[in-house]
């Protein structure tokens, strides 16, 4: 493990960040939909070193009964890090942390879901982080968006995250392990293509013309994203339509 | 039942928000009276009971000397904790916390933490060995609304009114926890497009969206919570952020007069 301290670390080399990004560029991101069979709706994403992997379920019968709404659906999600996910190992199950990110994550998609169409059911969102590296819960709200659009659930709005940080005095989009660690600032959003914000959390220390200048970056990364969750849905649904369908197929069914 | 008359409820407010008021009268970023009693709890090394409006918190301090965190060997703890007691509310019920008691301690911990308000290293007793752990306990007594921002002035009241108690564990005389910077955090809710601060629990009842802003001292932001399933737009966030700078300040001196 590299030991590093606050005090000695330099973020930035000729200008580049430690993996050679500008200081507005968001990490490699890759996305793959419809990963999982049993799921009604699933999708992969990498961002960076983050993977993580979202699982759709509903709309479904609500078990316990007692938490049906009788106008709508009720959407619950679930942020799970997988033991192995991180340096030191972590604790099996869901901790003080993850109740919150599944808190905030559930509430930066629901604005989107049209949950009135579903009365007394439930929609279940899974999130399992497989490997983090700084922005797993952007990572997860990516692929559980694009999840809840595979499982065909209706939406207002595809719902797109990223972050803005800030290290070594500079405002950084999406920010990476090393400068989530050692920064100053790590400011995660998630957002509807019309710009409308869903999700806003924010620690370190930024002063407001700072926190206005990470605002309009992550915003930025936000439709840099949107555009890849778009292209994957519409790759994946291609696909989908020029498959022949083998007559046992349309039997079986 | 409760959803027919928070409908009802909504109706009344909306209206009343058309006209550019609120149910008790309120300028929309007026806070309701407040008040702050230190250490009222001989017990703890420290504690303040917070008034606004008839919402009650009481937070209290106690510190005991603990192992460090391997990753930070000299460094002391800060563990910070909620309580949404069935007392406060007919809402709330016995039990481990739920997420909002949860989200609420992390929340004011990301105040006292992020704004470095306590000098962390100043609490090492032998590096690696020994440190002071804090446990910032938040009790709700009433939640008549805004319990968020009610715990995070009590948290740092708490703080600034801490001994550290050393002579109870052998380790010299007591002394004053050293305070650095003093967060507050300003509650906002969005609601029909307008922006309300200090929100009453009906108010909060109604609003879909609620945004936290924690400022410190010198009008930087030091941590930030959206909470709700609305929406918030770039300007509306940039006015809460104005105004919660605003209302810290004015808050943090009535502190400092004291």
């Amino acid at each position: 493990m590299i030991v590093m301290d606050e005090s000695n670390i330099s973020f930035f080399k000729d200008g580049l960040r430690l993996d050679g990004r500008r200081a507005d560029e968001v990490r490699p991101i890759k996305i793959e939909v419809g990963v999982l069979a049993r799921a009604d709706g699933s999708c992969y994403v990498e961002m960076g070193g983050n993977k993580v992997i979202a699982a759709v379920y509903g709309p479904r019968e609500v078990h316990p009964r007692h938490l049906q709404e009788a106008t709508r659906a009720i959407v619950r999600y679930r942020y799970n890090m997988a033991s192995f996910s991180v340096e030191e190992r972590k604790r099996p199950g869901p901790d003080r942390r993850s109740y919150e990110l599944s808190k905030v994550s559930r509430e930066a998609l629901e604005p989107v879901i049209l949950t009135s169409y579903f009365p007394r059911s439930v929609i279940d969102v899974f999130v399992e982080v497989l490997q983090a590296d700084a922005g797993t819960r952007t990572a997860g709200i990516n692929a559980a968006s694009v999840a809840l659009a595979d499982a065909g659930i209706p939406m207002k709005s595809m719902i797109s995250s990223c972050a803005a940080g800030k290290v070594g005095d500079t405002i950084v989009l999406d920010p990476m392990k090393e400068e989530d660690n050692f920064g100053q600032a790590d400011m995660p959003i998630a957002m509807m293509p019309n710009g409308e914000i869903t999700l806003l959390q924010m620690d370190g220390r930024l002063s407001p013309d700072e926190f206005r200048q990470a605002m309009e970056m992550a915003i930025r990364g936000c439709k840099e994203i949107y555009e890849v969750q778009r292209k994957s849905l519409i790759e994946r649904y291609n696909q989908i339509e020029m498959e022949p369908i083998s007559p046992q197929e349309v039997e079986s069914q | 039942m409760t959803d027919v008359i928070s409908e009802i409820r909504k109706d009344y407010l909306y209206n009343l928000l058309l006209k550019g008021e609120r149910a008790d009268g309120r300028a929309f970023d007026q806070y309701r009276e407040f008040s702050v009693q230190k250490n009222i709890i001989i017990k703890a090394e420290g504690s303040a009971l917070v008034k606004l409006g008839s919402s009650q918190v009481l937070v209290g301090v106690k510190m005991q000397p603990g192992e460090p965190f391997p990753d930070a060997p000299n460094r002391g703890v800060i563990i910070t904790n909620a309580e949404l007691v069935p007392l406060a509310s007919p809402t709330f019920e016995p039990g481990p916390p739920n997420e909002v008691g949860i989200e609420l301690a992390r929340v004011v911990d990301r105040g006292v933490r992020e704004s470095k308000a306590v000098d962390l290293e100043a609490l090492c007793i032998t590096p690696g060995k020994q440190v002071w752990i804090i446990f910032i306990d938040v009790h709700i007594l009433d939640d008549c609304g805004n319990i968020l921002d009610a715990s995070s002035i009590g948290a740092i009241a708490a703080l600034l009114a801490t001994k550290v108690p050393a002579s109870k564990f052998g380790l010299g005389d007591d002394y004053q926890l050293p305070v650095k910077d003093i967060p507050i955090a300003i509650t906002a809710i969005e609601f029909g497009d307008v922006l309300m601060f200090d929100p009453d629990s009906d108010e909060e009842s109604i609003a879909n969206t609620k945004l936290t802003v924690i400022t410190t001292a010198d009008g930087s932001i030091c941590g930030m919570q959206k909470s709700g399933t609305g929406v918030l737009k770039q300007e509306q966030i940039y006015r809460i952020i104005d105004i919660a700078c605003e209302k810290a300040r004015e808050i943090r001196e009535k502190f400092l007069e004291e």
